[in-house]
């Protein structure tokens, strides 16, 4: 009885973070996160808590601070001089800015798709391999085993299967993008992170992309950035509208596209600024 | 009107000014080996040069040294001239394989550090500095190793020869760590960060990062600061003159002392007979140094082209 009690307080305590038709507990909770490059205050507040399994779509005018929010969840932006952190994100209730955690570790577990797609000048084989290879993996026969799982999740295997000796860089654009997918699947995270992945890419390909988000969050909890609010619209469950640096709402997608709280949001989401 | 004819004028003028001085670099460079080839053309042509001077007497050595037991010998001045140029080819061999033994890692790892790890404050320091080691004189660094670098070296191995190819091989080194350090980290420094962020994504460390995806995608630029500093190495003259020993001696041994191809050159061409079988022989090293690095140079072109090709995927 007692250990239920505490469960259940628990779990109350957790969705108080949450919109109230949040049902799922939060993968990823943020909690008064703060960011400054330098003396620029970047990231005012950020109170967020993201479902797992779902997607969950960032949004926002240039220079909102969602791209910040997204390097944040994996440390990306610890690589940048000047860079400074403060307030609390907890991965299944573990917080990433603890001086701890081990980064290599939390970059393992959380994905990342960048805007561009940024693959290795190698082949596509050793493109898929790079990161169970730098992760100690060397048993031949495992290693082919996921690069063609990866490949396959991707949705590039059939484009591929006969050329994975080919250099990475001869594929198209939104080849290039999948691979890129495959490459972060293959270390086998559980959340994935995506920076605008469809943003230099073609209709066709994005489509192609934004059905593979689609199908990935059947196992995958994801975060995407996006410029494009339809994208936003059909791909998320939930949707976060950034604003100089602001969480100015978030909520589910299609409350935020049809029935906002703030007029901010609808005039972004109807095309009024941007 | 008229001031678009005049500026249609200029336009002629400027492409006509830039292409000829363009043409005028290629043409002395052509001219410098047609003087040099001409000079040495008598090892082919003049019967009396040819007593003395030609290519088995170079490479084969095939008159019999008398009254001597080595084989191999570069006296050119002897009451029987002998000219083999095979100790002077495996003293440029020796020191060159030294010095890019020694200058190729350390140029490498120190743009790599400079590239990779170093805080932009002390990139900004490093990388001037490192380059002002280019200004420093070749006879300077060859006065510093004659008189310092051979002195540690001796009392730090005991060499037989105070002078020898260790020494002179690494002076050269010193002379040609800028240009492996800067052109290397030129090439480093051009790789797309979106790499580096793809592979720190991944949970690679920095190091990792550095090693198996920048060096990766930076090895063309690489390679190519290596074909240069061979260049250099095969031409460089007054370091080795004055540290290596100047003993033109047929010997694999890196604890001899060494002459190496310009060496000679610089050594002999001031008190040798105008039009002599030295002189041909000399103008005939000329040519050969000439022909080695073209020849170096041009096939490092085509393996740093192919790598690049490799690498955008044309050619699968």
């Amino acid at each position: 009885m007692t250990t239920i009690t505490m469960d259940l307080s628990n779990t109350r305590s957790r969705d108080l973070q949450l919109p109230p038709d949040a049902v799922v507990p939060p993968k990823i909770d943020a909690r008064g996160v703060n960011f400054f490059y330098g003396t620029a205050h970047v990231l005012h507040d950020i109170n967020l808590s993201i479902p797992e399994k779902q997607v969950t779509a960032l949004i926002g005018p240039s220079g909102c601070g969602k791209s910040t929010f997204l390097r944040s969840l994996n440390r990306m932006n610890d690589i940048i001089p000047g860079a400074r952190a403060e307030g609390v994100i907890e991965i299944d209730g573990r917080n990433v800015n603890d001086p701890g955690v081990d980064v290599v570790q939390l970059r393992r577990r959380v994905g990342m798709v960048f805007q561009k797609s940024n693959p290795f000048p190698k082949s596509i084989y050793e493109n898929v391999a790079y990161g169970l290879r730098i992760g100690g993996l060397h048993h031949r026969a495992s290693m082919d085993e996921i690069v063609e799982k990866s490949l396959r999740r991707a949705a590039l295997w059939e484009e591929v299967k006969d050329r994975l000796g080919a250099s990475a860089s001869a594929l198209s654009g939104g080849q290039q993008q999948r691979l890129c997918i495959a490459r972060a699947l293959a270390v086998n995270p559980e959340i994935l992170l995506m920076d605008e992945p469809a943003s230099a890419l073609d209709p066709i390909a994005t489509q192609k992309i934004e059905e593979l988000i689609y199908e990935l969050k059947d196992n995958y909890t994801i975060v995407i950035v996006t410029h494009n609010m339809q994208q936003a619209a059909r791909v998320s469950d939930r949707t976060a509208f950034f604003m100089l640096g602001r969480l100015v709402e978030y909520s589910e997608t299609k409350t935020i596209f049809m029935n906002p709280r703030e007029q901010m949001t609808e005039d972004y989401v109807t095309g009024r600024f941007g | 009107m008229i001031r678009d004819r005049a500026r249609r004028w200029v336009d002629a003028f400027m492409t006509v000014l830039f292409s000829s001085t363009g043409a005028v670099a290629i043409v002395f460079i052509f001219l410098i080996f047609l003087f040099t080839f001409k000079e040495a053309l008598p090892v082919f042509t003049d019967p009396e040069v040819r007593k003395d001077a030609n290519l088995a007497q170079f490479f084969v050595n095939a008159k019999p040294a008398e009254h001597f037991e080595e084989r191999y010998v570069w006296q050119p001045t002897s009451e029987q001239p002998k000219m083999s140029m095979i100790p002077l080819l495996l003293g440029t061999f020796k020191s060159t394989f030294i010095a890019l033994l020694f200058a190729c890692p350390v140029g490498v790892a120190a743009a790599l550090f400079s590239s990779e790890f170093a805080s932009r404050r002390m990139r900004e320091i490093v990388k001037p500095v490192v380059e002002l080691l280019a200004g420093i004189p070749s006879v300077v660094l060859g006065f510093f190793a004659l008189l310092v670098l051979a002195s540690w070296l001796q009392s730090a191995f005991h060499f037989t020869y105070r002078l020898n190819a260790y020494n002179a091989g690494l002076a050269l080194g010193i002379a040609l760590l800028p240009i492996i350090f800067t052109i290397s980290e030129d090439g480093l420094a051009a790789v797309p960060r979106g790499y580096r962020e793809a592979s720190m994504a991944l949970g690679a460390t920095r190091v990792q990062t550095a090693i198996k995806v920048v060096l990766p995608a930076a090895v063309p630029a690489v390679f190519a600061a290596f074909v240069l500093a061979f260049g250099r190495a095969i031409g460089e003259t007054m370091i080795l003159l004055m540290a290596g020993g100047n003993a033109a001696i047929a010997s694999f041994s890196l604890n001899d002392p060494l002459r190496t191809l310009s060496a000679t050159i610089a050594a002999e061409l001031g008190e040798v007979v105008f039009g002599s079988a030295h002189y041909a022989a000399l103008f005939f090293i000329g040519t050969l140094l000439f022909a080695i690095t073209f020849i170096s140079n041009s096939l490092g072109n085509l393996i740093i082209a192919k790598m690049r090709r490799r690498m955008q995927g044309d050619a699968a």
